[in-house]
């Protein structure tokens, strides 16, 4: 039994999400609403059980899954992201979907998914959970099939998704292959036996964080992120951006850290490769984008290459910039999906044009600050706290020596504000378009619209203190 | 300390205002924002009179960790305290010149103006690495939108410029300021002033914070967003453009590039020297040729502003205190000159000088206060400009005679195109009858200048009101750049030996 314990909060996310499945089935259409709602409190709940031995356990069922406090800060983010996804999808497949009912427990098996990545402490337990939380991922993008564009991008993602893991597989073979063991602290100990003589480790490692980056979309396997990002159903969109990209991220972290760490040298040249093309080709590629999740699609790509800034830092500092970077970024994409989805038109219908925008300080001024928030918050310009995830990166990668990463990707930051920028001056400085946006009545949402907006907002520096201490434990826990 | 945390007070009141401002009318709005400046200035006149010049370095300190490596700590020298001053003073007037102005979007100006107060205070009290640079960059945000809502016709595209222009500038500070955490292990500014770097490393910190700080100078030639900005940004924006962010690269230059770098920032002495040097020729005869009067002034405030890099980087006493006063000089100067364009674009709705003549005739109170700007701009005895150049040239010329007389050019050339913008615009008869019927200044536009010109001849007939608050601080700097200062090219020569010098020669030598 006590081996259960530490897994608490999978199985309550398992059974709830089994007893919904079936709630969903029988109920059909009307029970929309329960279920997710009972969603959310399923999600919420595990978030509460992972106090006490998640966090702390270690090594469990032979050293398959590790319950550290590493896991237990990604399952916090990767819980409430999914919550949020779900709460953002109220009012909008009621109309015209009709498995509404399912959506939220396609976000619970995700959800389930994504904290099995992130404590993951061996190859199975990593491949597992990535495709529990893909397949699931998969289903949800093409969700409105009735869409050619939402149909697109599920096949889209789906096969490029399959692609991917693929390749992880075959370097999870090679790995295997090589060390004759698929648990992070063998694999470690085999790197650090053998060095990179092994050509088969060399190998097994690229081809791991090949896949890993298609997870996390950063260049060059970023081709999918606008494409899926745009056809998806926006609030699918916004779950995508959160807490697959968190899961993804911070199971990059632990192999690179835990697994990889005799081979930081091989690693990191690639790691550093990932980011610098991530953060430039996200910030130019978003330029002439008219379409706002397509420039937020690229938005998240750039956002990615600043988190692998601070994980090819390759230090416990590094580590927790990551996570603390991921936090942030977080509120900040949701905030910003949450406004992207009260983008409708006066008859209920999304819009996605950036000039629908045009005047929006005018006629919603409210609204239009919260979005100039983000914007500039994405951006890391300072004084709103995306700016403070973006210095602790930079300064571990300084601390490592990498200052030359730190220049060149903190130049990338200025390269990116001009298209966060565009977004404020339509907002700002446009006059008003023939093109009106209609009100959307979902109290819930603008309250965590609002709520994101004040933690992003330069009362987020208050924040600084209880989180680093937090991200610092955490990260020492995979140390 | 109990004490109440004034320079909170200070930065809070314009935030706190800000905020009401955006949930009220117009004419509320302008009214709030009117008292919270005067609040604010009157809290900077009695922290001026409380400033004790002879105290300790750092008075009304405050410290508040934040964790994680950022403290919320204040604290004002007398160098800041008086940047704080100007600040303050400048802001009522800035609200004043927009009373009628602005007449679109009033709650929203009102606030960014108010937010842009508090971040302009935040820069000069700030005593924490990044919390000086959280002030430094927040900037610009207010500034990018009170330029792009209500600016003029090339509003959007001098907006872009000047935030890229100015952010890139800035990020390569952000990486010399983490590593100089990193490397002196603490944020503290005060502790860094006073942390030697190692030699080699000193060059290049000095290169990542000149790239900021002579963007916001603006040296050339790196000053290019500075006209499109001016031109493009409504009265009261230039004035706060020319008055107090400019002075940010100045204070940064006082603040940081001296005192943290004293090796990096003697090797690069010719190097600011010949920057400045051409951009006091280059940029007075750009503006000998304008035709638009605010870009006329934004060029002249280019040139001024290299007097300023020119006294900072003479390493002496007479240099550095000239510098603040051109600093404290310019900031009214053109301060007040953007306003007197001002005036006369609320009438006409040109900036053309082609459009005006004559104003002399019409308008003689007008006449009689832009004299004196002109004269000030100029750098006549008995205003506050002639005050910061000689002080600042006879800095210079201790260590360089040459570039001591390419600055001098610089006064000839001032004369030059401010003199013929006055001519042309106030002299003759009007080119134009609807100029000829302009009233004079109404009772709040004297109000606004009135109060400058009171600075303008202050500071020129009794500077010591103004030099009494920073002389220990320079005093403080100049010991700490002292081990670093250049050799000056006087060649002095002994004069003929006496002969009791003679007799005691040889005992110097045991």
């Amino acid at each position: 039994m006590n081996q259960f314990a530490p897994i608490l909060p999978e199985l309550i996310i398992t059974i709830g999400a089994i007893v919904l499945m079936m709630v969903a089935a029988f109920g059909g259409r009307r029970s929309g609403g329960f279920t997710s709602w009972a969603s959310v409190a399923v999600l919420i709940a595990a978030t509460i059980a992972l106090a006490g031995p998640p966090t702390h356990a270690g090594g469990i069922f032979g050293g398959l899954i590790t319950a550290d406090l590493f896991g237990s800060f990604g399952k916090v983010i990767v819980f409430l992201a999914s919550a949020v996804a779900i709460i953002a999808a109220h009012g909008w497949f009621e109309r015209d979907t009709e498995h509404s009912a399912e959506y939220s427990v396609l976000i619970l098996f995700s959800a389930l998914g994504g904290a099995v990545m992130v404590s993951a402490s061996s190859l199975v337990t990593l491949y597992v959970g990535l495709e529990l939380q893909s397949l699931s991922a998969y289903v949800l993008a093409s969700y409105r099939r009735t869409d050619e564009r939402s149909a697109e991008a599920g096949l889209k993602y789906f096969v490029l998704g399959a692609l991917a893991s693929g390749i992880l597989l075959y370097g999870i073979s090679l790995l295997y292959g090589f060390t004759g063991t698929m648990n992070f602290n063998g694999i470690a100990a085999a790197f650090a036996r053998e060095g990179m003589s092994s050509l088969g480790l060399l190998f097994g490692l690229v081809f791991v964080l090949a896949g890993i980056a298609f997870k996390i979309s950063a260049v060059p396997f970023h081709m999918w992120t606008p494409d899926v990002y745009e056809g998806a159903p926006t609030p699918v969109t916004a779950f995508f951006a959160s807490a697959p990209k968190v899961a993804a991220v911070l199971l990059g972290t632990r192999i690179c850290l835990d697994a990889l760490e005799p081979a930081t040298d091989a690693w990191r040249q690639i790691v550093i490769f990932a980011a610098l093309a991530s953060i430039f080709l996200g910030a130019v590629a978003a330029f002439g984008q008219t379409n706002i999740k397509r420039l937020l699609a690229y938005s998240s790509i750039n956002n990615v290459g600043f988190a692998l800034v601070g994980l090819a830092a390759g230090t416990p500092q590094g580590a927790s910039s990551v996570l603390f970077y991921m936090a942030v970024y977080v509120v900040m994409t949701l905030g910003a999906f949450l406004c992207v989805l009260w983008m409708r038109d006066k008859d209920g219908h999304p819009v996605e044009d950036i000039a629908a925008l045009s005047g929006l300080s005018q006629s919603r001024p409210g609204y239009a600050a919260a979005i100039a928030i983000f914007m500039f918050s994405l951006a890391g310009i300072p004084p709103l706290f995306g700016f403070w995830p973006k210095l602790l990166v930079f300064q571990a990668a300084v601390n490592s020596g990498l200052v030359a990463l730190a220049v060149a990707a903190i130049v990338g930051t200025v390269v990116g504000a001009y298209y966060y920028l565009r977004i404020v001056k339509v907002m700002y400085f446009d006059e008003r378009g023939e093109q009106q946006l209609g009100r959307v009545r979902q109290p819930v949402q603008g309250v965590l619209i609002f709520l994101s907006a004040v933690a992003v907002s330069p009362l987020g520096y208050l924040l600084i203190g209880p989180l680093q201490s937090i991200t610092d434990r955490a990260a020492g826990s995979i140390f | 300390m109990t004490e109440l945390p004034l320079l909170t007070l200070l930065i809070a009141i314009p935030l706190v205002a800000g905020l009401i401002c955006l949930f009220v009318s117009a004419n509320a709005a302008r009214w709030i924002a009117l008292i919270a400046t005067l609040i604010d200035l009157a809290l900077g006149a009695y922290l001026w009179a409380a400033f004790d010049p002879s105290g300790p370095q750092w008075q009304f300190v405050e410290n508040v960790p934040l964790g994680g490596g950022i403290s919320w700590a204040l604290g004002i020298d007398g160098i800041a305290l008086v940047l704080i001053m100007l600040s303050v003073f400048l802001m009522p007037i800035c609200i004043g010149a927009s009373w009628t102005a602005i007449t679109k979007r009033v709650p929203e100006y009102m606030a960014a103006f108010l937010l842009m107060e508090a971040l302009m205070l935040g820069v000069f009290a700030a005593q924490d690495l990044f919390l000086f640079y959280v002030f430094f960059e927040g900037g610009l945000i207010p500034m990018y939108l009170i330029i792009g809502i209500w600016g003029g016709a090339e509003r959007i595209k001098a907006s872009y410029k000047f935030f890229l222009y100015t952010l890139l500038g800035s990020v390569l500070m952000l990486i010399a300021m983490i590593y100089m955490a990193l490397e002196a292990g603490t944020t503290s500014i005060p502790a860094l002033m006073a942390h030697d770097f190692p030699v080699d490393v000193q060059k290049w910190l000095w290169l990542a914070f000149f790239a900021s700080f002579a963007v916001k100078m603006p040296m050339w030639p790196v000053h290019t967003w500075l006209p499109d900005a001016h031109v493009q940004a409504p009265t009261a924006g230039s004035v706060i453009l020319a008055g107090v962010l400019l002075k940010m690269g100045g204070y940064g230059f006082i603040r940081f590039s001296l005192p943290m770098f004293p090796e990096g920032s003697a090797m690069f002495v010719p190097f600011v020297f010949v920057l400045s040097g051409i951009a006091v020729v280059y940029t007075s005869l750009v503006a000998l040729v304008q035709r638009d009067m605010k870009k006329l002034i934004a060029y002249s405030s280019v040139a001024h502003m290299a007097f300023v890099t020119f006294g900072l980087f003479a390493f002496n006493r007479q240099g550095i205190e000239g510098a603040m006063i051109v600093m404290l000089s310019h900031g009214l100067v053109s301060g007040a000159l953007f306003l007197v364009v001002g005036v006369i674009y609320d009438r006409l709705h040109t900036r053309e000088i082609e459009a005006y003549g004559g104003l002399a005739n019409n308008m003689p109170g007008y006449a009689l206060l832009f004299m004196l700007f002109t004269m000030a701009s100029v750098g006549l005895p008995g205003t506050s400009g002639f005050v910061g150049e000689f002080l600042s040239l006879v800095g210079t010329y201790k260590v360089s005679s040459w570039a001591a007389i390419v600055a001098t050019t610089g006064i000839i050339l001032g004369a030059a195109y401010m003199l013929w913008l006055y001519w042309r615009i106030c002299f003759g008869v009007a080119r134009r009858p609807d100029a000829a019927e302009m009233p004079d200044l109404s009772m709040r536009e004297w109000w606004l200048l009135g109060p400058i010109a009171a600075g303008v001849l202050w500071m020129g007939v009794y500077p010591e009101s103004f030099l009494r608050p920073f002389r220990n601080d320079v005093g403080r700097l100049l010991e700490r750049v002292e081990r670093a200062a250049p050799a000056g090219d006087m060649a002095l020569t002994k004069g003929k030996p006496q002969p009791q010098a003679e007799h005691h020669a040889p005992e110097a030598g045991h």
